[in-house]
């Protein structure tokens, strides 16, 4: 019974904040992690953030992470790419 | 605890166990008298020595509007796709509306306007229908009706009994797309989220396939509710022999995997609206993964299975990503958001 | 998936378990786990003589069924909403489920925030929380009724039954189980209470506790830790998830499970009564306290005549050892809790294995 997701926070507002896994955003709350800041990688469970992750560890642990962190760089480089023309 | 139900379960209409025993159990004998062997996508019938394919499929989405999509959309492509993995061209259809009384015209419109462009891109004409208002919550905005009819392919034979030990199985893209879609938008669990529902209309890529490759193609279906683990169960159970699919070999679009993850799905048992699963001879299954991965819609083509041989208690095996084993059960019918 | 480090963790496994010769018993209490071993098809990766029994890792199987025909009850009542995890839907209480009675005030919730946001938007309704979980879920709780409090809702309430992991474990170490040899720890049940939690386990029973998590590698590697303290004959506190789990674990989560919970001695199904194993709301939150609420005393019902569940749960016996298993008790059909749980055992057994 420990189903649990990394994302990263993309808003936040107290204790209530916005997850992003791959492009998919949902309401969560940090009230179990109070030092997460915006940016921070979580582990949610339950629509809770019970963890703050470090991101190196993070890719190297979870495989759906490094294809997350795959995807944002190439979405960075597309945007630079955008930013450029 | 009672075996037997005797409400109906939303599980019962959810492409799975519960329904196949629905449909055995209390629809089929009332119906067909005696069960038909096997329950096809589409029933071929014969009129004065013409051999024409007849099919139906309702519509209750919900949302009724989705990315990628809409009920209209999904009410044309629906029935076209169940002629052609039948190995027949659509060519006229039914329409019947079931509105509920309330319903914003402004919403009708858009999806009649996504019926007349589906209906042109399927080169299908719509030649009758049937329209009717139901009071305040009698119906979910609106439910959709749709009647195929279409003129089988010559030179092509399908079907469970063509299925051989040693037969590839194909699919032409990605899996779980639109179940996954519908599931975050109608959870309301995303307030932003890059799904795209996968619905389109197959008959055109089904056609380069058969024409091309003939009686090469033995069976084809498309795994709309219940997925990859409903249809290869179908197999399964109606030929005799076993399937092994490879996990490795699934195409995946990694943020329909991640949205499987946060709501506890399985990938195996979403539905899919804009693919089909093809069994091919194996000499054919290179020609046949080009063909597909020339087209639009089949750019992530794949084989993601062989069939095995005949065997007393045949199952659906998935070799996992490690190498590991385990089985695919026919789904249950409905997916429960497993959180814990 | 990195192959390399699957294969390396295998073969450490492999030359473990031949150092170690006899049949040994490895339980998992995590029902993440129990799922990932099938879906994974781990076990049949594995050497023949290390064993992997599936313990009550999974709270909706280890829920009693008293409890359940109570929200069952409660679901009937008109001026009632109940919030609810999905897993709880198909649980079969004495004579129906949840999902069988197919009302419309029974609300499947993601996260305890949405039941709080069912309360805030039916001021005219009770809204009955099914608190069920270990203490990875059991922080979600004592949060919601804090938001309640602040938001000033009255119509909100949890029916606690929460449950603590350690206790379980201690119980089967103490003449329930003979045949395990170590336990392979929950990872997200460890984020929340620290890998030092196991330390009193390891000091009293002797026995390695390594702590997962839930992908194929960290299952793996964890399990070759486990093989290889007990090829050296040494027990220890490990964790190969040092990635999400401290030593000490997540101290604001406890710290919310201490504020609104206290121990008491709860039934586990299957398991019987194990002694501080399970949480009730503290007196000073009574006004959430579905029981107090609505005057209920939880029995604990009768098993079914046949259904081995408890066995099943304590790993003394395989699923398919048990008379109903796939005859009487099956997926669509279930009559105990490890069929009808995505987590349960019997479930995983049936779903996945031959």
């Amino acid at each position: 019974m420990c189903l649990a997701v990394p994302a990263r926070i993309v808003e936040m507002n107290g204790d209530q904040a916005v997850a992003d896994t791959m492009g998919n955003r949902w309401h969560i709350r940090t009230t179990l992690t109070p030092e997460v800041k915006l940016g921070d990688i979580v582990l949610v469970h339950a629509g809770y953030a019970i963890a703050k992750v470090d991101e190196e560890e993070a890719r190297k642990t979870w495989e759906l992470f490094e294809q997350i962190a795959d995807m944002e760089a190439q979405q960075q480089r597309a945007q630079g790419g955008e930013d450029a023309t | 605890m009672t075996e037997q139900n005797d409400k109906i379960l939303l599980a019962h209409g959810g492409g799975g166990r519960l329904m196949a025993e629905l449909i055995a159990k209390t629809i089929g004998p009332a119906v067909y008298g005696k069960m038909p062997q096997v329950l096809a996508d589409a029933a071929g019938v014969n009129i004065d020595g013409r051999e024409i394919l007849f099919t139906t499929d309702s519509f209750v989405v919900k949302p009724l509007f989705f990315p990628g999509g809409d009920i209209g959309r999904l009410s044309i492509c629906g029935t076209v796709n169940d002629l052609a993995v039948c190995g027949a061209k659509p060519i006229v259809m039914s329409l019947a509306l079931i509105i509920e009384e309330g319903f914003a015209v402004s919403d009708l419109e858009k999806i009649l306007h996504s019926i007349g462009k589906t209906v042109k891109e399927a080169d299908v004409a719509i030649v009758t229908g049937d329209t009717k208002v139901v009071e305040k919550g009698a119906a979910d905005g609106i439910f959709i009706n749709t009647a195929g009819i279409g003129i089988p392919k010559k030179g092509i034979a399908l079907g469970f009994d063509r299925i051989e030990p040693g037969d590839v199985i194909l699919i032409n893209g990605t899996i779980g797309d639109h179940g996954m879609t519908v599931m975050s938008q109608r959870q309301e669990l995303t307030i932003q989220s890059p799904l795209q529902s996968d619905c389109a209309c197959l008959h055109k890529i089904i056609g380069l396939l058969l024409d091309q490759l003939g009686p090469k193609v033995k069976f084809m279906r498309d795994p709309t509710r219940g997925g990859i683990a409903a249809v290869t169960n179908e197999i399964v159970q109606s030929c005799g022999c076993g399937v092994e699919l490879w996990e490795e070999n699934l195409p995946v679009n990694p943020a329909v995997k991640a949205a499987a993850d946060i709501l506890g799905f399985d990938m195996l048992n979403i539905a899919n609206e804009g693919k089909f699963i093809a069994v091919v001879s194996a000499d054919a299954e290179q020609k046949a993964l080009d063909i597909l991965r020339n087209h639009p819609l089949g750019k992530k083509a794949a084989r993601i299975g062989t069939v095995g041989p005949k065997q007393p208690h045949s199952l659906v095996e998935l070799v996992t990503s490690i190498g590991g084993r385990r089985i695919v059960q026919m789904p249950y019918g409905i997916e429960l958001p497993r959180i814990c | 998936m990195r192959l390399d480090a699957i294969q390396s963790a295998r073969e450490q496994i492999e030359n473990a378990c031949a150092k170690i010769g006899r049949p040994v018993g490895v339980m998992e209490v995590c029902g993440t786990h129990t799922v990932a071993l099938f879906r994974y098809g781990i076990r049949s990766l594995l050497p023949k003589n290390l064993k992997l029994l599936s313990g009550p890792g999974c709270p909706v199987c280890v829920t009693d069924q008293g409890y359940v025909d109570t929200v069952i009850e409660l679901a009937q009542r008109t001026d009632c909403l109940i919030a609810t995890y999905g897993d709880m839907i198909r649980v079969p209480g004495k004579a129906t489920s949840l999902e069988r009675l197919s009302l419309p005030n029974v609300r499947v919730v993601l996260s305890s925030d949405d039941a709080v946001s069912l309360a805030k938007n039916h001021p005219d309704k009770t809204i009955i929380f099914v608190a069920v979980g270990f203490e990875t879920t059991t922080p979600a709780t004592a949060v919601a009724m804090a938001q309640a409090e602040k938001l000033g809702l009255e119509n909100f309430t949890a029916l606690c039954g929460h449950k603590r992991v350690l206790p379980a474990m201690r119980a089967l170490l103490s003449g329930r189980n003979d045949k395990i040899d170590a336990f392979l720890c929950p990872g997200h049940v460890s984020v929340i209470l620290g890998s030092g939690a196991y330390e009193p386990i390891v000091k009293e029973f002797h026995r390695p506790c390594v702590v997962a998590g839930f992908e194929v590698e960290q299952i793996l590697s964890g399990l070759a830790k486990i093989c290889e303290q007990l090829a050296q004959n040494e027990f220890a506190v490990d964790s190969v998830y040092g990635l999400a789990v401290r030593p000490e674990g997540n101290r604001t989560a406890q710290q919310w499970i201490e504020n609104y919970f206290e121990l008491c001695d709860g039934p586990w199904r299957g398991l019987g009564r194990i002694p501080e194993g399970s949480l009730r709301i503290r007196e000073k939150y009574a006004k959430f306290d579905a029981q107090k609420r609505f005057g209920i005393e939880q029995m604990p019902a009768e098993e079914p005549r046949g259904c081995l569940c408890g066995q099943v749960l304590c790993g003394l016996i395989e699923p398919n050892q048990c008379k109903l298993f796939g005859k009487k008790c099956t997926l669509d059909h279930p009559v105990g809790p490890c069929m009808v749980s995505t987590e349960g055992a019997c479930a995983a057994w049936y779903k996945y294995q031959k």
